[in-house]
């Protein structure tokens, strides 16, 4: 591991660095955990539509990974999050958040089973503190292995198609969630059928000295399937046009608080269906329980916005009288539709309700203010079959 | 099916008095004990055939009055084999300081120092006093709004206020200070300031120049504030105040079971829903109170995994290390110590002749060893009360500052080394005393740990330092006797205000668990 703990420096370079400054053509660059990252390499529409149309490649390697393993990783788990782990089998990954011990949001992730006892982390903040206190109790072993596996998302209808014809043979059998794990050059490459884009689309997972060569041999086949890299831009948009809420943008990490008040908890995320209250015991679950009998204080609602101006960091109002305000906006091209994810004061902002969002916007030093109505949707606007199809539906 | 509105675990002596005052509200209590007598560290036991020692505690000095009183504690037993003992700084030579709740003599004390005596201890109990105004509700919250809570920091505030300016002053400096510098602000003599410093790291893994000194001989002075003069030494031994504690509770109507070892807490969800003894026996309990110190209750008896893990690593960083000792010896005649009568040999007696004797004495547990010089608090039982030990015979127990937990390669193959150390070093004041040894008994920090069940031989169960007093005590979250377990609350010498047979933290969770009523 490196010593690195000061997230605001970009200093880290990924394992596919040479080859994403190479296609870099924009240089514009974006700091990501420390790591030096691309918001995007040439064009932030035409990445996005790499992504919807064809395959686009995003390198998530600074993405933190936690290996967990030993007798009471599964019990260790099922504490941790909210949902129910032990139901989680060998080679599936599962969607997860947890919580303090007060039942507010500290992060999101994904669990990876490898092995009976064995896990992966993905968590969006470091959680080497989190992890240990949680494991206090436990026989459980916690290894940071951000920088020892090197991560690509491919993602995108002809992605299935585009490893196919790398060799990975059979991929399209994989269900969503599922993982398989192939050589590539006597090496572990292990892929899942993951992604924060919504749409048909695989993660690859392999140590960082192969991490070159998988790029290379990634793209060539890719070629005849139009594959493009895309950058931290083109994926903000697809994540907000399927509905992904994203931590420190969408809600502030329990732990990194310092006024009272502004967590929020699953529940006040939309993400109630994570929560399992059928276990006994897991942490924030006391906490949670009151909030489900008293009530919470928020609701997570996605907008569709009248017109086509996105509605960053608006107030929304509902009448005269402000009720909430906008985390993540965006114009999404494939739905056609101006989405807004925002935080509503309960009892607002049930699906169907119409609202107004007080935009505003600036053209050549002249800030301008739009009250543009919106009504809440009952889920994202994009979500297509061929995300969930198997065998996955070659392009 | 519930049998029990509250199961106690634990019957110390708060676990006593909070199952007595829960049973006057009218409440169906169990109190469940590990050991064969009732009491915890209240507690008498035989060394040798014949010879009684309060094993654990030894003075008493701090017990509540409202608890003696409205528990009718003197109606259940409770007798006094001597009341206000005088503490006697010894010196080979017969050079003693006699040392009073009000004044101080001895050949080597100058008037100065006498008359600072007194300045010292007029500023001191006014101090003392004030901390009490905290001691006998619970720990107030400090964000919070509550009415409880607010009243108890006007009180605080009021009371600092009142102290005026430069009293007022002089406790803020003074409280997060060390003993060492306050002793020598105000005195002169070696002997002196060593025997003051000593009640300030009495029970503590502390030095004179630690912090949280100073508050720490301040709580042993609130106990000055409730009218004790001095030292007491209970009839019987100490288990007599266990026995009567107990007496009283079942009068109230508590159920009382020794021999009882609870091996778990049980828990659904987030409520408590009562114990497993470790016979497999299940007693349920909509209530349970621990009487156990918080690390027991939450690590060994709950599970760290089975609570919220901020709590857990709250748990794990409780500070509950002890570098005290007992020794307790079996006498076949009366000692003699140098310049001492038998009237004097029974008051307090302390060996710690200056204060780098007891700072270097302390140096020892830092690095897991004991110390070949101790600092030493002697009590001559049997001299105060005949039960002790058949005639002619005695019994001496005394408080050894400092040992480890655990020593190199465990306390077995010191145990004998250490022994011998202290008798070596008693012998220098009370000549001919090792060979009227007929047996000696040395309770380590590790031995206190498993008879007592208090962990890390804690006898506060959680340090009393700055860090883990009032609202923090034992740990932020848990302060007001209930913690983040539906229907569980604590009320040992773990949580607010402490230790040392003062009896509200029992009485105080009492008083907050009939408070909350149904909706805990």
């Amino acid at each position: 591991m490196n010593s690195m703990n000061e997230n605001d420096v970009m200093m880290l370079k990924t394992p596919f660095h040479s080859r994403i400054e190479a296609a870099c053509e924009i240089n514009l660059w974006g700091n990501w955990m420390g790591y030096t990252t691309p918001d995007a390499y040439f064009d932030v529409e035409l990445e996005y539509f790499a992504v919807r149309s064809t395959t686009g490649v995003f390198d998530l390697s600074p993405m933190n990974k936690y290996r967990i393993s030993g007798p009471d990783a599964a019990d260790f788990l099922d504490r941790m999050m909210t949902r129910n782990m032990h139901k989680l089998a060998i080679d599936r990954v599962a969607y997860v958040v947890w919580c303090n011990d007060a039942g507010q949001l500290m992060d999101d992730g994904t669990v990876f089973r490898l092995a009976e006892n064995e896990y992966r982390l993905c968590s969006y903040a470091r959680a080497n503190d989190w992890l240990h206190w949680c494991s206090l109790g436990f026989d459980v072993t916690i290894t940071d292995e951000t920088a020892e596996v090197a991560a690509l998302a491919v993602q995108g209808p002809t992605s299935c198609s585009t490893l196919t014809a790398m060799g990975l043979e059979g991929l399209q059998e994989l269900k969503p969630f599922d993982i398989r794990n192939y050589s590539f050059d006597g090496e572990i490459l292990s892929v899942s059928r993951t992604g924060f884009t919504g749409d048909l689309g695989y993660e690859l997972w392999i140590t960082p000295s192969k991490a070159e060569d998988l790029w290379d041999r990634l793209f060539e086949a890719g070629k005849p399937f139009l594959i493009k890299p895309f950058g931290s831009h083109a994926l903000d948009i697809a994540r907000i046009e399927t509905g992904f809420v994203q931590a420190g943008v969408d809600f502030v990490m329990a732990q990194d608080l310092i006024r009272p008040g502004r967590s929020r908890s699953p529940l006040e995320m939309g993400l109630s269906w994570l929560v399992d209250f059928e276990k006994t015991h897991f942490n924030g679950r006391r906490s949670l329980l009151k909030e489900r009998e008293t009530g919470s204080r928020y609701r997570f609602a996605i907008l569709d916005v009248d017109g086509n101006k996105p509605a960053d960091h608006s107030f929304i109002l509902k009448g005269d009288k402000q009720v909430g305000n906008v985390t993540s906006a965006a114009w999404c091209p494939t739905a056609k539709s101006n989405v807004a994810f925002a935080q509503i004061e309960m009892p607002y902002g049930e699906v169907g309700e119409e609202l107004t969002a007080e935009i505003y916007y600036e053209r050549e030093l002249h800030w301008t203010r739009v009250l543009a109505p919106c009504r809440v949707l009952d889920g994202p606007v994009f979500n297509p079959g061929r995300r969930r199809q198997t065998p996955a539906v070659a392009f | 099916m519930t049998n029990y509105d509250v199961i106690v675990v634990g019957g110390g002596h708060n676990g006593l008095i909070c199952a007595n005052y829960l049973a006057k509200s009218g409440k169906k209590v169990l109190v469940l004990e590990t050991r064969d007598a009732p009491g915890g560290c209240a507690a008498t036991s035989e060394i040798h055939p014949g010879f009684k020692v309060s094993s654990c505690a030894q003075w008493l000095d701090l017990l509540n009055p409202s608890v003696i009183q409205e528990l009718n504690l003197k109606e259940h037993g409770l007798e006094f084999a001597a009341e206000n003992l005088i503490t006697i700084g010894l010196n080979s030579e017969g050079n003693h300081v006699f040392l009073s709740h009000d004044s101080v003599d001895g050949k080597n004390i100058s008037d100065e120092d006498k008359s600072s005596y007194i300045n010292f201890k007029v500023k001191m109990l006014k101090y003392a006093k004030l901390l009490n105004k905290v001691f006998e509700s619970r720990a107030p919250k400090l964000v919070e709004h509550n009415w409880t809570d607010r009243i108890t920091l006007a009180k605080i505030a009021l009371g600092m206020k009142l102290l005026g300016k430069e009293d007022m002053n002089d406790f803020m400096r003074l409280i997060l200070i060390n003993i060492y510098d306050v002793m020598e602000e105000f005195f002169e003599n070696p002997h002196l300031k060593a025997l003051i410093s000593f009640d300030g790291v009495l029970g503590g893994y502390m030095g004179p120049r630690s912090p949280n000194t100073v508050f720490n001989f301040l709580y042993k002075l609130v106990g000055e504030t409730y009218g004790y003069q001095g030292s007491s030494q209970i009839k019987g031994g100490m288990g007599a105040l266990g026995e009567s504690l107990s007496a009283s509770a079942e009068d109230a109507g508590v159920e009382i079971r020794l021999n009882s070892r609870v091996a778990k807490i049980n828990k659904t969800g987030s409520r408590v829903s009562g114990i497993t003894l470790d016979d497999g026996e299940i007693i349920n309990s909509d209530i349970i109170v621990s009487n156990a110190d918080p690390f027991t209750t939450f690590n060994n008896l709950l599970g760290l995994r089975n609570i919220e893990a901020g709590m857990a690593r709250r748990v794990t960083q409780i500070r509950r290390k002890s570098g005290t000792a007992k020794l307790h010896l079996a006498l076949d005649t009366a000692p003699s110590f140098v310049g001492l009568d038998a009237d004097q040999m029974g008051q307090r007696l302390i060996i710690a002749p200056d204060m780098n004797y007891i700072e270097r004495a302390f140096n020892a547990v830092k690095y897991s060893e004991y110390s070949h010089k101790p600092a030493i608090d002697i009590s001559i039982s049997s001299l105060n009360d005949e039960e002790l030990a058949p005639a002619g015979k005695h019994v001496l127990s005394a408080i050894v500052q400092y040992a480890p937990y655990e020593p190199e390669g465990g306390w077995d193959s010191h145990r004998d080394i250490f022994a011998k150390s202290i008798i070596d070093l008693i012998e220098q004041y009370a000549p001919g005393i090792s060979n009227s040894i007929l047996s000696y008994q040395l309770v380590t920090p590790k031995d206190l740990e498993s008879n007592y069940g208090m962990t890390g031989g804690q006898w506060h169960h959680v340090e009393m330092t700055l860090d883990q007093v009032l609202m923090m005590r034992p740990f932020p979250g848990a302060s007001q006797y209930g913690v983040d377990v539906d229907g569980l609350y604590l009320c040992g010498a773990g949580t607010h205000p402490g230790g040392s047979l003062i009896g509200l933290a029992g009485k105080n969770a009492a008083t907050e668990i009939i408070k909350r009523g149904s909706e805990a």
